[in-house]
């Protein structure tokens, strides 16, 4: 399995993800889009995934929203452009704790001999967007001992 | 992927116990050995060992041998790994993808199985088994 490869380029509003699957794309591009498929793999295996709407065609919305043990929710919605193919799918991207920061996102699918590489590409509106947005973790992906451990590791990286 | 996964768990998991960060902040200082690290402490030598041995896995130290003591040395590349405002993101998108895998293997299994009852061959039904693919 091909390890995940992440661009953050500084003074670019964007992060770039590349990941390869052992499946055919359309089997990837199932579990991207249908939404029984997609609520058993996005998102940490802590929290529980709910989907309330995966509208699927041009001008469609989708909201989604992770909850963790402790009933604590993150929200997240957006819309579809245009028309989802096997080579990709375009969509907005809000965090409901933070109204009006939207990402553009584009998943691309390109198989090779059986595999598949998922491609991602978020555009943010600024670069401090973009830095707020992957500092809090995916949002749902953090808690406080953790970013407590970062701030540690920020520490350590300055002074080592 | 899972390596990389499992190595910022490593890491997180060392730099969760308070005596090895306070080792990890004496070494900033320089290399070790064993009996330095531990004078700071209310423990015993082999328990600072212990400590020593999480850290040396997380690949947050290395150990070498100089005579009779083993000094520890502060690494600081798995710390850049795994900063810092990048991690929580990507330890998002790694935990997803990995669960993508497994969902993946069970539906092309499940493909394969539904396939052997119909009687039909699919070379999409066969799963290649994990590990083997080349790069």
């Amino acid at each position: 399995m091909t390890e995940m490869q992440i661009t953050a380029a500084p003074g670019v509003p964007q992060v770039l993800t590349s990941r390869t699957f052992d499946a055919p794309r359309e089997l990837v591009y199932r579990a991207f889009t249908e939404p029984d498929l997609l609520v058993q793999w996005l998102g940490p295996r802590r929290y529980t995934m709910t989907i309330d709407r995966y509208d699927l065609r041009d001008g469609g919305t989708w909201r989604y929203v992770h909850v963790d043990d402790a009933g604590n929710e993150w929200g997240f919605h957006g819309v579809f452009h245009g028309e989802a193919t096997l080579d990709g799918i375009v969509q907005t991207f809000e965090f409901e704790g933070a109204p009006g920061h939207v990402s553009m996102d584009t998943v691309t699918f390109e198989e090779t001999g059986g595999t598949t590489t998922v491609r991602t590409n978020s555009v943010f509106q600024s670069v401090e967007a973009r830095d707020a947005m992957v500092e809090h973790g995916m949002a749902s992906g953090m808690n406080e001992g953790y970013e407590r451990l970062e701030e540690l590791l920020g520490k350590l990286v300055a002074n080592a | 992927m899972a390596v990389a996964a499992d190595r910022l768990d490593a890491v997180f998991g060392a730099l969760a116990d308070p005596t090895r960060r306070a080792i990890l902040a004496r070494l900033r200082k320089g290399e070790a050995t064993v009996g330095e690290l531990a004078a700071p402490f209310h423990v015993s030598q082999p328990a600072i060992s212990r400590h020593l041995k999480v850290l040396e896995h997380a690949g947050l130290i290395s150990r070498t041998r100089r005579a009779t003591a083993r000094l520890s040395r502060l690494r600081a590349e798995p710390l850049r790994e795994a900063t810092v405002w990048l991690a929580g993101y990507r330890a998002f998108w790694e935990e997803s993808y990995e669960r993508l895998d497994e969902l993946l293997a069970s539906l092309q299994e499940h493909e394969g199985e539904q396939e052997e009852a119909k009687g039909r061959t699919h070379p999409r039904g066969r799963r290649r088994p994990k590990g083997r693919r080349t790069p």
